[in-house]
Formats: structure tokens, C-alpha cells, sequence
């Protein structure tokens, strides 16, 4: 796990509380927490064990299980490269490709200046407009691997 | 955010949606519905609806039209959509630029702009009205229909087209026993695949001791290429709502859960929207409209791992913790949330529900085949003309869908295979387009119903590809408790994977077979006890495909990258630089209108350049390479 400096933590504390402390909500807890971090930071989770007094083991069996947690610290921004089935007979795992050759990182990565994460999901369940690419929670439909560099520097601006 | 009444009394609620209802059928204004689920919006519906709102205030218009602003209209590759009321004018594939002509044109001087209109592929005839488009004829849209009717944000839109109705009748004339009998005799099976009888489920939770007991409706949705539930709940959500309500009712449940893949905000938004207003309407909590009855129901958020759409790992993840099944018996209706008798059904299942309560269970049987009843939703996609979400009688053929709805295969290009069911399903191929669908026939051709992804592949597609897809989905989604699925989806994995790299050898089908059948046999829950399904019908329907790829290094779709090559037709290529543009790799040579040609050292086979060509001058040939690739693998 990544170390986390001068890492605010009342956040931590505050989303605990908002659960009323309950053991039960550690998904939805472990949500909040990357949703504002947009990761999950190894001083969160020791906050959280603490807070809810459940041992640290367990709470990284969770975090590690579930597809949709990172203990890395992510990109500024995230690409998201769906690998549904529909997007896969179109031609998804070339987009995926070309965003690894365009970024110089593999799925799943992080780029060295902090700009960028590449990653997968199984389905986003848009598979009338795939192949579909996700950038920071936009949209992209029909992809195309001309399109990759296109999409990408909107956001490099 | 909109507020909405108390409701004290049952009266209340009667007087309100009789007040909505009325509303409704008095409207004489205009009504423009846009679709904007998740796929709407991806292609631009929220900028239409801006360019609307302004067009219609310029015009003067705002009070004399209603803006909807609905969930999925059904026909995907349509988007971003709208259709005008009472007419019924469908106007397609909208950006902000046509707005105002359609607002002067249409809304204004009530005439129809032609260009906005579907254009028919086959008759090449513009169709004016949203219901005499194919596309929708041949479905019975009676889950899904209501979509273009409501705002999914808006209780009262709901109320308007008789929301509520069915739970007033549950809650006043029928008996906890009447309904599961209701549901019983209406022949409904779980929509998310397995098929079990709904009201059998019901009741087994019923009959099972201990208290208090759960109602789960489970929306993790994890099928890649099924998105049925996602739009039943982006699109209206108080019909599933109202339809677990009546199973709380009929089951005796005092408290609810929704599971919602992580993967669909919108979706995640508009029902934590609705339980809101439910409980701001009192018609959700303590003591509901002072009949005694209370529910409560919350929303959970799944967080990426498909084999939570097992009801034990379901329940697991509800409860906080890893999301792994475990051994049934006990069911859920014995033991589940929390160790009480716990019935979970899929989002479509409980969408189902009012409309059986309201119409009676002779309606919903009198839809479908002996076995299957009522409608199925599918998302028709893949290689195919007309995309989108349909719903369909229960034994209508394969081929009714994809032709006579989906309008057949893009580009001229032959069909190839369907596949059905997601991850635990199969692929069909031509000779069985004629199958009826429904449950048992889908699983004797060696697929299954599923949640009802129907992902269409042409001759392009390459069904040693298809299987390596599935099987590397399910080795990474496997849990890893079963060491048959674990290892076994994983060992076929490496198997195929070798096969489509030209490394396959003789014996590697029959082992594929066998470890096919153990992991089956040997697995806990439905992921690995299906994960056989894409390679045993892949295997079944396409084995000569498997062959050419190990006995002659040839992949026959030319998709496999290790046996292929990109090669310029010299006949064909006209030397317009298309294919030298689109190639991420500056490896296409040739200046304009000279033929051009690849450095091999260069390509990467990316197929970019096949994509840009419009003249068919680029074709992935088996490569020369395979007499190294044979070498190696001796």
C-alpha cells in the first residue's frame, strides 16, 4: 500500500460517522472514502479499522476484493475503457490498445506525472453505442481508435 | 428538488392519482418526451434538451408545450431521440443545431420535417410515426413501454398513468396468500436467468420461520451486453418499486434492498430519487397511509464484482463483506440477509409485478409459450442494424428479432452466431434461428435465457476469440473459493488462449471438454457451474474453427492477431490515403493515388486501417508467419 502524506482525514471521520459506526456499511464507507479521495489511502483505512473496530486484515480483504476500489492513488484524470462483450466484437480491446500506445501506460496504470489512469471495466451496460470509453465520467460512444487521440486532448488541456 | 405531498389516509392516495390521471387525459398541449437514459445522454440528449428549453422560450412556447424528459426509449441507435405527442412524430438522431426547425416547423406549424424522420433500411420510406416503425412492431413493450410516458424523477408522473393502483389493490382486496397465488398462476419465472417461479419463491419465504423477513431486488446487472435493468430503473423506477412493495406485502418483508451496480449512476440516482419522494409521500416507512403496513426499503451500491449477482454473494456484500456465495441450501428464502428468510428477484421480475396484480394472472399467461409466460426484455446488440432494448412474447423466434426487429446485419455481411445469456450462456448459430425462446429451449440448444444479453456476431467475428473473451472474464471475475472454477476457468483459458496464438495442439479440444465438464461439476455457485457454457456451445457449433486455428494456423474470421496479416489489395486501393491516416504507427506508405503498402515491421495489426478503408482494399490474410509460429510450437 501506497503511504499517504498530509493526508486531511476529518473526511474519514465525518463519512464513519454519517453511517452511525455501523460494521455493515463498510462497502458504502469504503465508497465515500474514494470518492473523495478517489482512492483509498492506507491512513484511511487504518482510520477506518480504528473508527470501526474491525481488523485492518479485513478491511483489506474488502478493498482488494471489489473491483471498483484502488489503493493506488489515481490519475487527475481517468480513462475507462469498456470491455463488454458487445464493445469487445466491435473492437474494444484495439481502443484499449491504442489508449495504452497514446498514454505509454498499461491498463491498469498510472502515468509517472500523475495525469493519468487507464482502466477497464466488464460492462457499463451502453452496448447500443459501443465501443464506449469513459473519461472522467463522460461518455465517449462509438469509439474508434482515430477518435483515441480526439478524446484525449480534450482533457489535456 | 421537487416536494411532494404527505399522504395521511388511503384516500388520500386514491384522490391523488385519480387527480393525476385526470390531469393526464386533459392535457391538450403538446408534449415533447426525449430520451435520456445513459446511452441518450453519451450521444448528446442533455445538450438537445438545453437547446429545447431555449428554442421553446424564444418562440414563446414554454407554457404551451410539455418538455418530458424520460428514461430509454428502447431504440439505442436512434438516439439522442424525442417523440411529439398525441402524434406520435418520432424525430431521431437529434443534435442542438435541428432543434429550433423542429420547434418552428413541428411544434409551431404542426408539419413534419422529413430529414428528422427513421429512415427505413430496407424500404429506404421515411416513417412518420414512432409506432409504424419496425424497429417497434413486432414487440410487446409491456415492462418497458411506459418509459416514453413518465419522467423518472416524478412521482406524480407516475401516479398519472395509474401508479400505485396495483399496490392500492393489494394492500385493500387481496389477502398475502391471494397475491402469491396471483403471481403463482400468472406463470411469472425470475427474469435475471434462472428462471425459478416467482411465486414459489415468494411463498417459500413466506412459509419460513423467523422474523423480520427481507425483500431484495437485485440490480447488479454484471452480464456484459445486457442493460435491460439498468433501463427499467433509469426509466421508472416507481414501477419497481411499487412491485416490491406488493411482494412486502404478500411475503410479510418490513424492509427492502436494492442492489445497484456501482457502473450505473444514473440508475443509482433515480431510485435513491424515488425512495425519497416515497418517503416524503409517506408512502414508504412507518405505518403507510395508516394501514398498518410499513416498509422500508434502501439502496445499496455494488462495487464491480459480477459474481454478486449470486443471491448468496449478494447477500454477503449487503451485509459489508467480501462478496463470496456459499452453499445452498439453506436458500435465501431460509436463510439470508442478516440469517432471515430473505426472497431476492431481479429488477425486470419485480417490474412485473403491478402489471400482473392489475390485469390478473390470466393476462400474463395468456403472453409467451406453455412453460415461459408474460414478455422477456433483451438488448439486442453487436453486429446488427437496429440496436437497442427489446421486448418480446416468450417464444418468438431468434430470427423474428434479429431480422424483423433488429433489421439483419450491417454492411451486407453474413450472420454469423448469437450469443445469449452473458458469461454463462452460449452461442447459437445459424441453424438455430428458428428456436422458439424460452427457457428450456434456450438450455437444450446448450445456452441459456440469462438476463437476457443478445449480443449478434457476423462472419467477422471469430468464435475462438468470442470463447477466450468469456473465459478471461470469468477467470478474472471467479471468486476463487471453488478451486474448479478458480483454476479450471483459468487452465481453459490458457488453453484457448494458446489455440488463438497458433500454439494449439491436437488433444487440446478434448482436455478443453474435460476440464469443461468439471469445472461445471465441481463448482458452488451458478458462475462456475455455468463457466463451461461459452466454450462447450462455441465448441458444439464452431469446432471447425477451433481446428483451422490448431491444424492449419488460420484463423477463417481473420481477427486473431497471431495468424493474420493486413495486406493492401492492389485492384482495389485507390490510393486515397484513408487507411495511411488512421494508422497509429505511420506503417502505410504510399503517396496519393499510388497504391499504398504496409511495413510489416511497423504494423501492429490494430485493424485501424481495415476500419478507415471504404473500398475493401485492406484484408487480414492468413500470415506467412505461421510456418515460424508451427516451429516454435513442435
Amino acid at each position: 500500500m501506497s503511504t499517504s502524506q498530509n493526508l486531511n482525514l476529518d473526511r474519514v471521520q465525518e463519512i464513519v460517522e454519517r453511517y452511525g459506526h455501523n460494521k455493515n456499511k463498510l462497502i458504502a464507507i469504503l465508497q465515500d472514502i474514494q470518492a473523495v479521495y478517489h482512492y483509498l489511502p492506507a491512513e484511511a483505512l487504518r482510520q477506518v479499522s480504528r473508527l470501526l473496530k474491525i481488523p485492518l486484515i479485513d478491511i483489506i480483504s474488502v478493498a482488494t476484493f471489489y473491483r471498483a476500489f484502488s489503493l493506488k492513488p489515481r490519475g487527475e484524470h481517468v480513462a475507462t475503457v469498456c470491455m463488454g462483450t458487445a464493445c469487445h466484437v466491435r473492437g474494444a480491446p484495439r481502443i484499449l490498445e491504442e489508449f495504452e500506445r497514446q498514454l505509454n501506460i498499461h491498463r491498469g496504470e498510472t502515468s509517472e506525472d500523475g495525469k493519468w489512469s487507464l482502466e477497464t471495466v466488464a460492462c457499463l451496460g451502453c452496448c447500443a453505442i459501443g465501443p464506449v470509453v469513459v473519461v472522467d465520467g463522460e461518455y465517449h460512444a462509438h469509439t474508434s481508435i482515430r477518435k483515441v487521440p480526439m478524446i484525449l486532448s480534450k482533457y489535456r488541456k | 428538488m421537487k416536494k411532494v405531498k404527505k399522504l395521511k389516509k388511503i384516500r388520500d392516495l386514491k384522490q391523488l392519482i385519480e387527480q393525476k390521471e385526470q390531469e393526464r387525459q386533459q392535457e391538450t398541449r403538446k408534449v415533447i418526451a426525449v430520451s435520456a437514459g445513459t446511452c441518450g445522454q453519451a450521444r448528446g440528449a442533455l445538450e438537445v434538451i438545453k437547446a429545447l428549453k431555449k428554442s421553446l422560450k424564444a418562440a414563446g412556447l414554454n407554457d404551451q408545450v410539455v418538455l418530458r424528459i424520460t428514461g430509454c426509449h428502447g431504440f439505442c441507435e436512434a438516439e439522442p431521440n424525442l417523440i411529439i405527442y398525441p402524434d406520435r412524430i418520432f424525430y431521431q438522431k437529434l443534435t442542438p443545431a435541428d432543434v429550433p426547425t423542429i420547434v418552428e416547423e413541428t411544434i409551431k406549424d404542426g408539419r413534419v420535417v422529413e430529414k428528422y424522420l427513421y429512415r427505413d433500411p430496407v424500404t429506404k420510406r421515411r416513417v412518420w410515426y414512432e409506432n409504424e416503425i419496425p424497429f417497434y412492431q413486432k414487440q410487446k413493450r409491456i415492462v418497458l413501454g411506459d418509459n416514453v410516458f413518465v419522467d423518472p424523477t416524478s412521482l406524480y408522473d407516475y401516479l398519472s398513468i395509474g401508479g400505485f393502483r396495483s399496490f392500492l389493490k393489494a394492500l385493500e382486496e387481496l389477502s398475502p396468500e391471494n397475491i402469491i397465488e396471483t403471481v403463482k398462476k400468472s406463470g411469472l419465472r425470475g427474469r435475471g436467468g434462472a428462471g425459478f417461479p416467482t411465486g414459489v419463491k415468494w411463498e417459500a419465504t413466506r412459509r419460513s420461520p423467523g422474523q423480520p423477513k427481507y425483500i431484495i431486488c437485485n440490480g447488479d446487472e454484471g452480464d456484459p451486453g445486457a442493460y435491460m435493468d439498468r433501463s427499467v430503473l433509469e426509466g421508472n423506477p416507481y414501477r419497481v418499486i411499487e412491485g416490491m412493495m406488493i411482494g412486502a406485502l404478500a411475503i410479510g418483508a418490513s424492509e427492502g434492498y436494492f442492489y445497484v451496480r456501482d457502473e450505473y449512476p444514473l440508475a443509482v440516482r433515480h431510485v435513491t430519487f424515488a425512495l425519497e419522494q416515497l418517503y416524503q409521500a409517506g408512502l414508504l416507512g412507518k405505518n403507510i397511509l395508516g394501514s398498518g403496513f410499513s416498509f422500508d426499503l434502501h439502496i445499496t451500491k455494488g462495487a464491480g464484482a459480477f459474481v454478486c449477482g449470486e443471491e448468496t454473494a449478494l447477500i454477503a456484500s449487503i451485509e459489508g463483506k467480501v462478496g463470496e456465495p456459499r452453499q445452498r441450501p439453506p436458500f435465501p428464502a431460509q436463510k439470508g440477509l442478516w440469517g432471515k428468510p430473505t426472497c431476492i428477484n431481479n429488477v425486470e421480475t419485480w417490474a412485473n409485478i403491478p402489471l400482473i396484480i392489475k390485469n390478473g394472472a390470466d393476462w400474463f399467461s395468456s403472453i409467451g409459450t406453455r412453460g415461459s409466460k408474460g414478455t422477456k426484455i433483451f438488448s439486442l446488440v453487436g453486429k446488427i442494424n437496429n440496436t437497442g432494448l427489446v421486448e418480446v412474447p416468450m417464444g418468438i423466434t431468434l430470427r423474428e428479432i434479429i431480422y424483423d426487429i433488429g433489421g439483419g446485419i450491417p454492411d451486407g455481411k453474413a450472420f454469423k452466431a448469437v450469443q445469449t445469456g452473458g458469461p454463462s450462456g452460449g452461442c447459437l448459430p445459424a441453424s438455430m434461428l428458428d428456436l422458439p425462446i424460452d427457457y428450456e429451449s434456450l438450455t437444450a440448444a446448450g445456452s441459456i435465457m440469462g438476463s437476457g444479453g443478445m449480443i449478434v456476431m457476423d462472419e467477422k467475428t471469430c468464435m475462438v476469440d468470442v470463447a477466450l473473451y468469456f473465459l478471461n472474464f470469468l477467470r478474472d471475475e471467479s471468486c476463487g473459493k471453488c478451486i474448479s472454477c478458480r483454476e479450471g476457468t483459468q487452465r481453459m483459458w490458457e488453453i484457448v488462449k494458446d489455440i488463438s496464438e497458433g500454439k494449439g495442439k491436437p488433444g487440446d479440444l478434448e482436455l478443453l471438454e474435460e476440464l469443461a465438464i468439471a469445472t461445471k461439476e465441481a463448482s458452488m455457485c451458478g458462475l462456475g457451474q455455468t463457466a463451461a457454457n461459452p466454450v462447450l456451445s462455441t465448441l458444439r457449433y464452431f469446432r471447425h474453427e477451433f481446428e483451422a486455428h490448431i491444424y492449419e494456423k488460420r484463423c477463417p474470421a481473420g481477427v486473431c492477431k497471431s495468424l493474420i496479416r493486413y495486406v493492401v489489395i492492389p485492384e482495389k486501393c485507390t490510393g486515397c490515403e484513408a487507411c495511411k491516416r488512421a494508422c497509429p504507427t505511420g506503417a502505410i506508405t504510399g503517396t496519393r493515388k499510388d497504391v499504398h503498402s504496409i511495413i510489416y515491421d511497423k504494423c501492429i495489426k490494430c485493424g485501424a486501417c481495415l476500419d478507415a478503408c471504404r473500398f475493401e482494399a485492406i484484408e487480414a490474410q492468413r500470415d506467412e508467419a505461421i510456418t515460424v509460429i508451427k516451429e516454435v510450437s513442435i
